[in-house]
């Protein structure tokens, strides 16, 4: 099977000031793949996904994703991927058929198609039930589910999303990684997540990166990062193990 | 443009559906009623035996009742309707985590900021339509004048005239709610530079600038060159407040007799027996004599948008 690339990245760099953001950064991202992104607080994740999306403009470097540039090709780019923040807000005083309209229409997309997608992505975020209680009413999270369902309606190819699982309490985190998985078993979506908690995303990821200090210092499937720094074949190994390895040779 | 008529739609239906638009409304409503049924009463009485001169409908905005005039109740107060429409327009997003949602959608960032302003355009101009609507309708059953066609061009320009002066406010709410994060310091920052514009640049540094560069000294008796030039520093220095360069050119539209925004170095008498003889003017004539406060009136509502977009469009949004 023919793969192409969704994201690819040759050395991408941000610097603030003196500080370097994101230093030297390559890496790809594959279609149809779930990757793991991850890295301590600061590492420069969310900087790396804004330089991705267009919206911050990298110090040296270039991005592409799906052969676009997103500096030069936001609006384009913009369309087929859908970028759920970490803490993503809400308009309190809509509810969600509403928050959902306003996405559409944001979209340009036809008033008839618009109604026919917000309840398919009401009911594959499983929010049908909910979907006339206004957003100031969700618990975080329906909030992060109504996220998810406010990025499906643009009919994404990607899905970056940051944090998604951050805050939910172990029940509602294993529903939206399982949620998040069949989108991507189903739908084809290439899906780029960055979290830190380990043991979802080894359950999801088909590869993983880490990125420390802006640096990514590994780049690939758990399986092989395992062999590599724990030495262990097929005897159990969990992400958090490889990633504590990572961090402390750092 | 896409995105910009979604943005628009939202932030208007937003604020006709707010408490604070009701509440802004209601204020203004209320004052324009007062004022303009003091200003009725007035006019009323002073024209009781007197042949009706022309243009007594426009009184109705020009008058001072007890208080102040119509046109001057907007100069002062009407800043605070840009003020509360749009000093919470960016940071609110901002502060709400859905800045970053809008300015990850396949949409112009500028159609942002486009749309905002555009909408709280949009409420001035529904508020103040209304407000001189009202105040006609009580004017025509007060008075019982119909104004003529004039008279309504003139009340269309004061309209135009003053939606511009306003949407200036607007314009410096929605700057500092781009520059500044928190609601509370945008506030604050639009209230001062408000009264700053309109109550010191207005009123307090041109008698302090003129009497430092050209003393008046009372007991040399009154040296006339020294006068005319004392007021004149006045006149230019009070030109940079906003407010000023407002009611010129408010005063000039509605009042047809009105024929120069030079200060008159005569008494209020003297004004009345003079006018007595004098014609009013044309619209066209009122025009020329405010066109170059009305022209910058509106350069600096556009110079105020322009550097908020810029502003905008290069800011990093992570939030």
């Amino acid at each position: 099977m023919e793969t192409q690339k969704i994201i690819e990245t040759s050395d991408l760099t941000k610097r603030y000031g003196r500080q370097t953001a994101v230093d030297r950064l390559s890496f790809q991202v594959e279609e149809g793949e779930v990757f793991g992104f991850l890295g301590p607080n600061g590492a420069g994740k969310t900087t790396t996904l804004l330089m991705l999306l267009g919206l911050s403009r990298p110090t040296e470097g270039s991005a592409k994703v799906c052969g676009l540039d997103p500096l030069r090709k936001a609006r384009e780019v913009k369309r087929f991927v859908g970028y759920l923040p970490e803490n993503v807000g809400f308009y309190g005083d809509l509810d969600a058929v509403q928050s959902l309209r306003y996405i559409a229409d944001l979209n340009g997309m036809e008033r008839g198609e618009a109604e026919d997608r917000i309840q398919e992505a009401l009911k594959v975020v499983g929010l049908a039930r909910d979907a006339q209680k206004k957003v100031s009413a969700y618990s975080r999270g329906m909030n992060q589910r109504l996220g998810i369902a406010e990025v499906l309606i643009k009919d994404p190819k990607v899905l970056f999303l940051d944090e998604p699982t951050l805050g939910l309490d172990p029940d509602g985190a294993l529903r939206l990684i399982d949620l998040i998985q069949s989108l991507n078993r189903e739908k084809r979506i290439t899906v780029l997540i960055s979290s830190h908690n380990l043991y979802q995303v080894q359950k999801i990821s088909h590869r993983v990166g880490i990125m420390i200090n802006g640096e990514m210092v590994a780049e690939d499937s758990i399986e092989a990062l395992a062999r590599e720094k724990l030495g262990v074949g097929d005897k159990t190994y969990t992400l958090e193990e490889v990633y504590m390895k990572y961090f402390q040779e750092v | 443009m896409q995105g910009l008529g979604a943005i628009y739609r939202k932030e208007l239906a937003d604020h006709l559906s707010s408490y604070r638009f009701v509440l802004l409304f209601a204020f203004i409503a209320l004052v324009s009623f007062i004022l303009s049924y003091m200003a009725g009463i007035n006019v009323k009485q002073g024209l009781e035996g007197v042949a009706k001169p022309k243009f007594v409908f426009l009184m109705l905005f020009s008058t001072p009742g007890v208080l102040f005039s119509m046109v001057q109740f907007v100069a002062f107060f009407g800043p605070l309707i840009g003020l509360v429409l749009g000093f919470d327009a960016i940071n609110r997003e901002r502060a709400h985590g859905t800045l970053i949602k809008l300015v990850s959608q396949p949409i112009y960032r500028d159609a942002v900021i486009n749309g905002k302003f555009l909408a709280g355009l949009t409420n001035i101009a529904i508020m103040l339509v209304s407000v001189v609507l009202i105040i006609s309708g009580f004017g025509l059953i007060l008075l019982g004048v119909v104004p003529g066609i004039e008279e309504i061009l003139r009340v269309f320009m004061y309209l135009v005239i003053s939606i511009f002066y306003i949407s200036f406010w607007l314009g410096i709410a929605i700057l500092f709610s781009i520059s500044f994060r928190s609601m509370a310091t945008s506030l604050l920052a639009t209230a001062a530079l408000w009264l700053f514009l309109s109550f010191f640049v207005g009123y307090g540094a041109p008698v302090l600038v003129a009497n430092t560069v050209a003393p008046v000294e009372q007991q040399e008796g009154t040296n006339q060159n020294q006068l005319i030039k004392n007021t004149r520093i006045k006149e230019a220095v009070s030109l940079f407040s906003p407010m000023i360069l407002y009611s010129y050119s408010a005063a000039v539209v509605v009042d047809p007799t009105r024929k120069t925004t030079r200060l008159h170095l005569m008494g209020f008498a003297e004004q009345i027996s003079l006018s007595r003889f004098q014609n009013p003017l044309t619209l066209g004539q009122s025009i020329v004599v405010v066109y170059p406060h009305m022209v910058a009136l509106l350069a600096i509502t556009l110079i105020c948008f322009a550097v908020s977009y810029l502003i905008f469009m290069l800011q990093e949004i992570r939030t």
